[in-house]
């Protein structure tokens, strides 16, 4: 039987409430394959089940591997930004993941970074699936109600292995006045699968993000899925990255965006640096009522049989549409939200069932605001 | 059942439709002919209450009810159903998702249904998107069936169905409009758009109506009034000043 979560206990009902917004359990840990808690900056709960697979906090996985260094601040460089820049001047925060050569979760680890104080959170995540392993992964990402000014940085780092798969699923249910700046890197090697999706159904004051998968073995494939809603006064700086480095590389980035009077920002860019490659960006928005939307697709082919493609649409409900579901008795808001719905809802290949079923409940929550 | 007076519809800012007079009652089915663009889908459009058939003048009164000013789907709460001849692709929205909300969480009546309309494997499929003209057809009559409307209005329902699906979009049909029962005990109407006629083999309508240039130009027998098209086009029709 998996332990109980530490540390949820000292949080209030309504903290509990925003965290399980985000796709986590916070009773009892059954149906996940393991569990990690930190609350500002600290780290309450690490556990796991599952043979062969590892969930530790950073500090102890760099006492306990020596070889930790290797993917320590690998993928993604100490002195990108002032965000990595600030992370690395300091103590190590953060959770290291290791599935080991073959390892299977049958249910997803979960992950929970919540903000209760009025300050920067920051964590470093490390990530790595060995050969053939299968890992899925849900991060929620949340603030407490009574945090008013307070900022996440983050970095993490994936290294997927030869036929690995991992799948990253993150929830953000932040607050109006939360600044997060997450920085992350994913390094594919032969035949490796990486699948990131992320929702932001919940306003926050500003979101800049850049993800990017480094294909580098033969035949990788990386799956960027963005949900994205913008309310009055959140602005969403958001984009990923995928870098076609080998053969038979492939990668898909999709997004939806709503705004009700927020920014989006979506960003993606595909570099096709080899032969035999393939990629796609799709960005669909919704302006529903006036904000920004400014979508910046970018394909890159450097060599002779790179295919990539991109198609970028902003615009309204088309008015057919409403009206057809109206004559078939839905009224002109159960008809709007039926469509807005459909509009989200971005079927993810390979995602389990829960986590499917997660992102799906985090749109359904946002639904009432259409 | 339904009962139009001296309608006028402009669409885009023109008037499409003028003087349309029109009673539907109980238990009848009405044909409606006419060449292209002559006002056939506005007039069932309006009837409907699309933003774009924007009706002037006259009335709508349907159940003794004034419908005129009504939104759509106060109109199709109170039985009016329609079968689009080119409905929009919805991206994302299941055609299961849909018949769920329109039969009330009657899921087993959704399955038998689509089960007989064949379009059982595409519960999951995005409404339209990538449907054949036949599958588009007999996805609009699956949903009809769902929503059981008293006025049954289909906008040329035979259009792009093959042979071999004619006589099951065409029997579903006419179960829509209860010709499977004796005269006396129908209670829905039909308003029927046809170009070919051959869902007049599976329905035996009462009453036929040519439409020209946005208005009728003659009432009759249905059978009669396709016989004499068939042999002599609507030329006729047109030229034709009695009304």
């Amino acid at each position: 039987m998996p332990e109980s979560m530490k540390g949820f206990s000292e949080l209030g009902e309504e903290d509990l409430k925003r965290i399980e917004m985000t796709g986590l359990q916070t009773g009892s840990l059954e149906g996940r394959s393991g569990s990690f808690l930190q609350v500002d900056e600290h780290i309450h709960h690490a556990s796991t089940d599952t043979k062969g697979i590892e969930i530790l906090a950073l500090s102890d996985a760099l006492e306990k591997y020596a070889w930790l260094e290797d993917y320590y601040w690998k993928a993604v460089p100490r002195d990108k930004d002032e965000i990595t820049q600030y992370i690395a001047a300091r103590e190590p925060k953060g959770y290291v993941i290791i599935a080991r050569k073959g390892s299977q979760t049958t249910f997803p680890l979960q992950t929970c970074l919540f903000l209760a104080k009025d300050d920067i959170q920051y964590v470093h995540n490390i990530i790595i699936a060995e050969e053939g392993a299968e890992l899925h992964l849900i991060t929620g990402c949340a603030s407490s109600m009574k945090t008013k000014n307070g900022a996440h940085y983050g970095v993490t780092e994936f290294y997927v292995g030869k036929d690995a798969k991992v799948t990253s699923t993150m929830i953000h249910t932040w607050g109006e006045s939360i600044e997060v700046y997450p920085r992350s890197v994913a390094i594919v090697e032969e035949r490796g699968i990486f699948l990131s999706n992320y929702v932001c159904m919940v306003p926050a004051k500003k979101v800049q993000m850049y993800p990017t998968a480094e294909l580098r073995g033969e035949g990788a494939v990386a799956r960027f899925s963005s949900i994205m809603l913008a309310t009055p006064g959140s602005c969403l700086d958001t984009g990923s990255r995928a870098l076609l480095s080998a053969k038979g590389a492939t990668a898909e980035l999709i997004t939806r965006a709503i705004t009700t009077g927020g920014t989006i920002i979506s960003r993606g860019h595909i570099l096709g640096s080899v032969k035999d490659t393939k990629g796609h960006i799709e960005c669909r928005a919704l302006i529903l009522r006036d904000g920004i939307i400014h979508a910046i697709p970018e394909i890159e082919g450097r060599v002779v049989d790179c295919e990539l493609s991109h198609e970028a649409a902003v615009g309204k409900i088309a008015q057919d549409e409403i009206e057809y579901l109206m004559a078939r008795g839905l009224s002109e808001d159960e008809a709007t939200a039926t469509i807005i719905r459909g509009f989200l809802d971005v079927k993810i290949s390979g995602l389990p069932e829960t986590l499917q079923n997660q992102i799906n409940a985090a749109i359904d929550a946002a639904e009432k605001g259409f | 059942m339904l009962v139009i007076e001296d309608l006028h519809v402009e669409v885009e800012g023109r008037e499409v439709l003028h003087d349309i007079n029109l009673t539907i009652k109980e238990g009848e089915t009405h044909v409606l002919m006419g060449p292209n663009g002559s006002g056939k889908t506005t007039l069932l459009r309006a009837i409907m209450g699309f933003g774009s058939s924007r009706i002037t003048e006259g009335s709508l009164i349907y159940k003794d009810h004034d419908i005129t000013h009504l939104p759509i789907h106060e109109r199709a709460r109170l039985g009016i159903g329609l079968l689009f001849q080119r409905p929009p692709t919805v991206s994302g929205l299941k055609l299961g998702k849909l018949l769920a909300v329109t039969s009330g969480g009657d899921s087993e009546r959704v399955d038998e249904y689509a089960r007989h309309m064949n379009m059982d494997t595409f519960l999951e499929r995005d409404i339209n998107k990538g449907f054949s003209g036949g599958e588009i057809k007999r996805s609009e009559v699956l949903q009809l069936m769902i929503q059981q409307p008293d006025l049954v209005m289909l906008d040329e329902p035979e259009s792009g169905v093959d042979l071999e699906n004619m006589s099951l979009v065409g029997n579903a049909i006419a179960a829509l409009v209860e010709k499977d029962k004796h005269i006396v005990n129908r209670k829905k109407s039909g308003l029927i758009i046809t170009h070919t006629g051959y869902i007049l083999d599976y329905i035996d309508a009462d009453f036929g109506h040519v439409m020209c240039d946005g208005t009728f130009k003659c009432h009759g027998n249905p059978r009669e009034i396709l016989k004499s098209v068939q042999s002599k086009g609507y030329k006729e029709c047109i030229e034709c000043q009695r009304v």
